[in-house]
């Protein structure tokens, strides 16, 4: 797989989300690195909406060994 | 060759058949006849096929745990071992279990291969896996044709339509299926899925059977991915029910288990969100707080407050001063008017006052020798009242 799925995207997004959240509670960064993350924050949650809002469920069948899009 | 007494003939006999895998653990199908309880408890008959008969016992014991014992003519499945009865030189079936022939073989079959499988630990609950949290593929397992692959296909596409779905097409029931459900999850095992659905729609328990085969069984404790059995409905319980790492009443709760729902993802997301604005808001306050310490701590030392103390310091000096000064010119008031008073009581005009008079010459010097002074000589003399012009004798 060349490009990523909407499933590894998301993943590799919430995952993303979790850690800027967990690093601006401890709250002991520069503010200019806060205001960074923070912006990234909203910027990855709104991507992680997007693509919930967006996704459409992408079928295949296995036929003769071959992958067949439904 | 041997010749042997009659005794020595029936106990290798029983010996041969007591040491037999197959006779000693056994269920055998035929229909009753000749059915006796005894008084003492045991039940005795004859198991017929045809023109074949087996005799059968059953003692006491087992009679007791044996829930309906069968009437003659009904067609049974009877559990036990085959003994050589020495008295009667003959053989018989030692029954411990009867069902009721037909489904009765196969559910005994099931029961059987089941206490085998558990024992071989594919039942084991520290094997089963956790499902994923967020699956990106999803192997299905079922009939390509069947409602039940559209119901689950339906619930994924409603909870999680960030995952893929792989469908390994096979046939779930009749000649074949399970070779054909074996292969479509070997190939699934091959085609990186997070998770795989196996899954029926609801049927007979003969439709179901496929799901009860050994090999089936087999198929899905090789699986290297959690696995979500979903055949039949509720009531329905087959073999790979146990082996699955989950077990889901229908076809679509197993979608609904291998999947997060969307709208929960979406509160999750939110919930993040306002711990993000809670995170940065607290990082803009402490920030807040931490410039307003400073800027009191650069208040104390600037230049103004430095300034402001300064010029406190030289208006003390000033108004010090100016007490000083003050003092300093009453005083020399005071001593500018001793000195007046005193410069008065010196000046020459308080002596003419008093009748003294001053002679001097024309040229302003004061006469105080007579031999200053020729005669004819034109002197001034000054009293108080003013100045006389006289002539020495």
């Amino acid at each position: 797989m060349t490009e990523l799925s909407a499933g590894a995207r998301y993943e590799a997004l919430y995952t993303r989300i979790q850690e800027i959240v967990a690093r601006l509670e401890t709250g002991d960064l520069p503010l200019e690195e806060s205001l960074t993350l923070y912006e990234e924050g909203v910027a990855v949650a709104a991507a992680c909406q997007q693509l919930l809002d967006e996704a459409a469920l992408r079928v295949q069948r296995l036929q003769g060994g071959l992958l067949i899009e439904e | 060759m041997q010749i042997l007494t009659v005794t020595e003939l029936t106990t290798y006999l029983r010996e041969m058949i007591d040491a037999d895998e197959i006779a000693r653990d056994v269920w055998v199908e035929g229909e009753v006849s000749n059915f006796n309880r005894h008084s003492s408890g045991h039940c005795y008959f004859t198991l017929k096929e045809g023109e074949t008969q087996l005799g059968a016992a059953c003692w006491r014991s087992y009679v007791a745990r044996i829930s309906s014992m069968p009437a003659n003519g009904a067609a049974i499945l009877a559990h036990g071992r085959v003994a050589f009865y020495e008295g009667r030189g003959q053989l018989q079936l030692i029954v411990d279990d009867i069902r009721p022939a037909g489904i009765g073989l196969l559910q005994a079959q099931f029961e059987r291969l089941k206490a085998r499988l558990e024992a071989e630990g594919l039942f084991d609950p520290s094997r089963k896996r956790a499902l994923p949290m967020l699956p990106r593929r999803i192997g299905v397992a079922t009939s390509p044709t069947s409602a039940a692959l559209q119901d689950i296909l339906h619930i994924l596409g409603r909870r999680y339509p960030l995952a893929e779905v792989i469908i390994a097409p096979c046939q779930v029931q009749g000649a074949g299926s399970a070779d054909s459900v074996v292969e479509a999850l070997y190939l699934l095992y091959e085609a990186d899925v997070d998770v795989i659905i196996v899954a029926r729609g609801g049927g007979s328990a003969e439709d179901l059977w496929t799901f009860n085969e050994e090999s089936v069984a087999r198929a899905v404790f090789a699986s290297p991915v959690p696995v979500v059995s979903g055949v039949g409905h509720e009531t329905d319980t087959t073999m790979i029910d146990y082996v699955a790492d989950l077990r889901a009443p229908t076809p679509s709760a197993a979608a609904e288990m291998v999947t997060p729902d969307r709208a929960e993802l979406s509160e999750v997301l939110e919930y993040l969100r306002e711990r993000l604005d809670q995170a940065m808001t607290t990082c803009l306050v402490n920030a807040q707080s931490d410039v307003q310490a400073l800027r009191r701590r650069l208040d104390m030392r600037s230049p103004v407050a430095r300034i402001g103390r300064d010029r406190q310091f030289l208006d003390e000096l000033v108004r010090r001063s100016e007490v000083r000064i003050g003092h300093q010119i009453v005083l020399e008031q005071a001593r500018l008017s001793g000195i007046q008073a005193q410069l008065a009581a010196l000046s020459p005009k308080a002596i003419l006052d008093r009748g003294y008079a001053v002679v001097r010459q024309p040229d302003g010097r004061v006469v105080t020798q007579p031999a200053q002074v020729a005669s004819g000589e034109v002197l001034v003399v000054t009293v108080r009242g003013g100045n006389i012009p006289v002539r020495v004798e």
